[in-house]
C-alpha cells in the first residue's frame, strides 16, 4: 500500500482521473442544459457512440483531429435535432424515446464500424499541451496542467456553463422554460425554441464527449462508451442541475476508475476486487440521489412536454 | 385505429432499413428475403426465433406491469443478470437434486433474484422519491460488475483456473436444470411455454384481480387512487418488484436454455443479455403495453434479431442494423402517440357535438401511462 502513496504515483493517478472524467463531463454538462430547460435526453449514450465513431473514422482516414471534433459535433447536432423534434414538437414520452435513440446509436455506430473499419486500428489523440509556467509547478503542474486540449476544454465548460445558465439572458430563459413554461411563454419566450437550442447544444456536447473518449483512448470498438452516457444523465441529478456539482460527480467517476486502475497495476489489490470497486460510484450515486432528493428540487417542468393552452 | 400506429412505426423503420441497405451497397429485396428465410425458413429457424423471443416476451410483460403503474423500468438488463446469477448459484449448490425439484426451484430463484433487483428501485422511488430511471441505470452497473466479479472469482469453473485460461464462466450446470427440448432436432425448449404462460398470468393479474386493478389505477391517476384508499407507494413497489421478477425469470431461462448450459460473461451486460432488457421495451411498446399483445410483438422482434444473423451472412451487412432499427421503432411508436391523442380528442369533440354521453365519459385523460395506450384501453375501464 505504501507504494501507492509515493508522490509520483499519486500525481499520475489524479492526472489520469481527470482524463477519465472528461467524457462524462462533456456529456453531463450538455445534459444539464437540456434538463434545466425541462427536457430529459436519455439518448446521450447513443449520441456519444455516434460522435465517437464519427471522430474516430475521420481521424483514421487522415481528416485530422480537429475535423474529427467537427464531425462529432455535427453528428450530435443532427441527433439533437431529431431528439428535440420528437420530445418538443411531437411531445413523445422522453424516458422511452431516449432509449430508442440509444439503441439507434448503439446499433448504427457498430454497423458503420464493422462495415467501414472492421479491424480496430489505433489513432493518435491530441498531444499533451503543457500550459506555460503552470505546468512547471511542482506536483500540481503535472496533475492539472499537462493534459491534452480536450481535457482543458471539458473543464472550461464548467465555468462557462455556470455563467451562461446563471448570468445571461439566455440562461434565464432556459431556467424559466424549465420551471414554468406557461409563464415564459406569456412573456414571449419561445419554449420550443429554447428547448431545441438546449437539446441540440447538449447533444453536440455528447457527441464531443464521445469524440474525447475515442481520441483519448485512441480506438473505437462496439459499445465503446459502455453506458457512460447513462451515467452522465444520472450525474446531472447527482450534481443537482449545477455545472459545479456535475463536475464533482464526473470527477468521482474518473478518480475512482483511475485509483482502481492504479492499484491493480501496482498489484496492491487483486484483479477481482476491481469489479467490486467499479460498483462503488454507482452505489454512491444512488445514495447521493437519496440525499439529493430530500434537499434539491428538480426543474419543475422536467420531462413534461409543453403545449400552449393545454 | 390506435393499433395501426405501432404497425406503421415498424413499416417506417423497415423503409429506413431498406434505404440503409441501399446505402451500404446491398439489395433491400435480397436483404429482407435473407432475414425472412433466416427467421422462418424451417423448423430450426423458427425454433431459434421463438427462443430469441422468450426473453423479450418475459421482459416485455414485466415492463408492461411497470408502465401500467406509470413506472419506467429500464433496469431489465440488471434484473436479467441478477436472476441468472441466483438461478445459476442455486443450481451449482444443489447438483444432485432431481430435475423435477431443481428445475422449478432454479427458475424460482431467478424470479427472486430479479424481484429483489426490481424492489430496490421501487422502494427508493416510493419512499425516498428517487427517480427510477436513474436508480435502475445504477443498479444495472452494480449487477454487471457483480456478475464479472462472481464469474471471474467465486463462481468460476475450477477447470478454467487449472488450465490457466481463466475464461469467466461457471461450471456446466447440473443436467437436471437443462430446459427440456420440445421439438427434436431443434433448440425449441420449455422456456417458450413458460414465457407464454407468464404472459397469460400477468394478463389475468392486471385485468382480473384487485391488485392488478390497483396498479393500473395508480398508473392512470395516482391522486385519485390515493383518494380512493389505494396505497400508491406499495403499488409502485409491487409493480417494480413483479417487473423485476419476470426479467429475472428471463435470466434463469437464458442460462438453463443456453447451449453451453453455463453462465458466461464477456464483461458487459449486452454480452449476456443480448440487450433483451432494452429490446423487451420495444416489444412491450409494440404490443400496446398489453401482455397478450406482447406475445406476437416479441415473436416479431425475435424474428428480426434472428433474421439479422442471416442478413449478415448473405449481404455482409452487420446484424447491428437491426438494433438501430429497433431504436427507430421505439422513437416512431412514442412519437406517433401525439396523433393518437389527437384522434381521441377529435372523437371526444364529435361525441360532445352529437351529445353522446357514453363516449364522453369513457375517454382516458392525459395521465395515461407511458406513450402508447393499449388497444383495449377504453373498453376495460369498467371491469376489475
Amino acid at each position: 500500500m505504501g507504494e501507492f502513496f509515493t508522490s509520483a504515483v499519486l500525481v499520475s493517478t489524479v492526472a489520469s482521473g481527470l482524463r477519465l472524467s472528461t467524457s462524462y463531463l462533456f456529456a453531463a454538462i450538455g445534459e444539464t442544459f437540456g434538463q434545466r430547460s425541462g427536457v430529459l435526453n436519455l439518448g446521450v449514450d447513443g449520441i456519444m457512440l455516434l460522435g465517437a465513431f464519427g471522430a474516430y473514422y475521420t481521424v483514421l482516414n487522415g481528416g485530422g483531429l480537429w475535423l474529427g471534433m467537427v464531425v462529432a459535433i455535427t453528428v450530435g447536432l443532427v441527433m439533437g435535432l431529431a431528439m428535440a423534434f420528437t420530445s418538443v414538437t411531437l411531445q413523445a414520452e422522453q424516458g422511452i424515446s431516449g432509449i430508442g435513440f440509444y439503441l439507434f446509436g448503439l446499433g448504427l455506430s457498430d454497423l458503420l464500424f464493422q462495415k467501414l473499419v472492421g479491424t480496430p486500428l489505433p489513432i493518435r489523440g491530441f498531444p499533451e499541451l503543457r500550459i506555460p509556467l503552470l505546468a512547471d509547478l511542482p506536483v500540481v503542474g503535472e496533475m492539472l496542467f499537462s493534459h491534452s486540449i480536450v481535457v482543458y476544454a471539458a473543464f472550461l465548460l464548467v465555468p462557462v456553463g455556470a455563467f451562461v445558465l446563471n448570468r445571461t439572458t439566455l440562461g434565464l430563459k432556459i431556467r424559466s422554460v424549465g420551471e414554468n413554461p406557461e409563464a415564459a411563454d406569456t412573456l414571449g419566450v419561445s419554449v420550443a425554441g429554447v428547448r431545441y437550442f438546449t437539446v441540440m447544444t447538449g447533444s453536440a456536447l455528447a457527441g464531443l464527449g464521445g469524440a474525447a473518449l475515442a481520441t483519448e483512448l485512441g480506438i473505437f470498438q462496439q459499445n465503446l462508451t459502455a453506458g457512460q452516457g447513462f451515467i452522465a444523465v444520472a450525474l446531472v441529478y447527482f450534481g443537482a442541475w449545477r455545472p459545479v456539482g456535475v463536475m464533482a460527480g464526473s470527477l468521482l467517476y474518473g478518480l475512482v476508475a483511475s485509483v482502481v486502475l492504479q492499484l491493480k497495476t501496482l498489484g496492491i489489490i487483486p484483479r477481482s476486487a476491481s469489479e467490486l470497486a467499479a460498483m462503488l460510484p454507482a452505489v454512491l450515486t444512488i445514495l447521493a440521489l437519496v440525499v439529493a432528493v430530500q434537499r434539491e428540487r428538480q426543474p419543475a417542468a422536467l420531462t413534461k412536454p409543453y403545449e400552449r393552452g393545454a | 385505429m390506435g393499433t395501426l400506429f405501432p404497425v406503421a412505426a415498424v413499416l417506417a423503420a423497415l423503409v429506413v432499413g431498406a434505404v440503409m441497405l441501399l446505402l451500404l451497397g446491398a439489395s433491400p429485396a435480397e436483404g429482407f428475403a435473407a432475414m425472412i428465410d433466416g427467421a422462418f425458413g424451417g423448423p430450426r429457424e423458427l425454433a431459434d426465433t421463438v427462443n430469441k423471443a422468450v426473453p423479450l416476451l418475459l421482459v416485455g410483460v414485466g415492463i408492461t406491469i411497470a408502465f401500467r403503474a406509470n413506472v419506467i423500468n429500464i433496469g431489465g438488463e440488471g434484473q436479467i443478470v441478477l436472476g441468472a446469477l441466483t438461478a445459476t448459484a442455486l443450481a451449482l449448490a444443489l447438483p444432485d437434486w432431481p430435475a423435477v425439484v431443481l428445475l422449478p426451484l432454479g427458475l424460482a430463484a431467478g424470479l427472486v433474484g430479479g424481484a429483489v433487483w426490481g424492489a430496490v428501485p421501487g422502494a427508493l422511488k416510493a419512499y425516498f422519491g428517487v427517480n427510477e430511471i436513474l436508480s435502475t441505470i445504477m443498479l444495472n452497473i452494480v449487477a454487471v460488475q457483480g456478475m464479472n466479479y462472481l464469474l471471474r472469482g467465486p463462481m468460476i469453473d475450477p477447470a478454467e483456473i487449472e488450465s490457466g485460461s481463466r475464461i469467466p464462466q461457471t461450471m456446466r450446470l447440473p443436467p437436471a436444470t437443462d430446459l427440456p427440448v420440445l421439438v427434436p432436432d431443434t433448440r425449441l425448449n420449455l422456456g417458450a411455454v413458460i414465457a407464454v404462460a407468464a404472459a397469460a398470468v400477468v394478463y389475468v393479474f392486471l385485468w382480473r384481480t384487485t391488485y392488478g386493478y390497483r396498479i393500473r389505477a395508480v398508473g392512470l391517476n395516482p391522486f385519485a387512487s390515493r383518494y380512493a384508499g389505494i396505497d400508491v407507494k406499495r403499488s409502485t413497489v409491487v409493480a417494480l418488484t413483479l417487473s423485476g421478477a419476470l426479467c429475472g425469470l428471463a435470466g434463469a431461462i437464458l442460462v438453463f436454455g443456453s447451449e453451453s448450459h453455463r453462465m458466461v460473461t464477456d464483461g458487459s451486460t449486452t454480452g449476456f443479455t443480448g440487450s433483451a432488457g432494452f429490446n423487451g421495451i420495444v416489444a412491450a411498446l409494440f404490443g400496446g403495453l398489453h401482455p397478450i399483445g406482447t406475445i406476437p410483438a416479441s415473436f416479431l422482434f425475435g424474428a428480426l434479431l434472428v433474421g439479422a444473423n442471416r442478413l449478415q451472412r448473405v449481404t455482409q451487412v452487420p446484424s447491428a442494423l437491426v438494433i438501430a432499427l429497433n431504436g427507430l421503432v421505439v422513437v416512431f411508436v412514442v412519437s406517433s402517440a401525439i396523433w393518437k391523442r389527437r384522434l381521441e380528442q377529435r372523437a371526444q369533440l364529435e361525441a360532445v357535438q352529437t351529445g353522446d354521453q357514453a363516449a364522453q365519459t369513457s375517454l382516458p385523460g392525459d395521465v395515461a401511462p407511458a406513450a402508447a395506450d393499449p388497444p383495449g384501453h377504453e373498453s376495460d375501464t369498467d371491469d376489475g
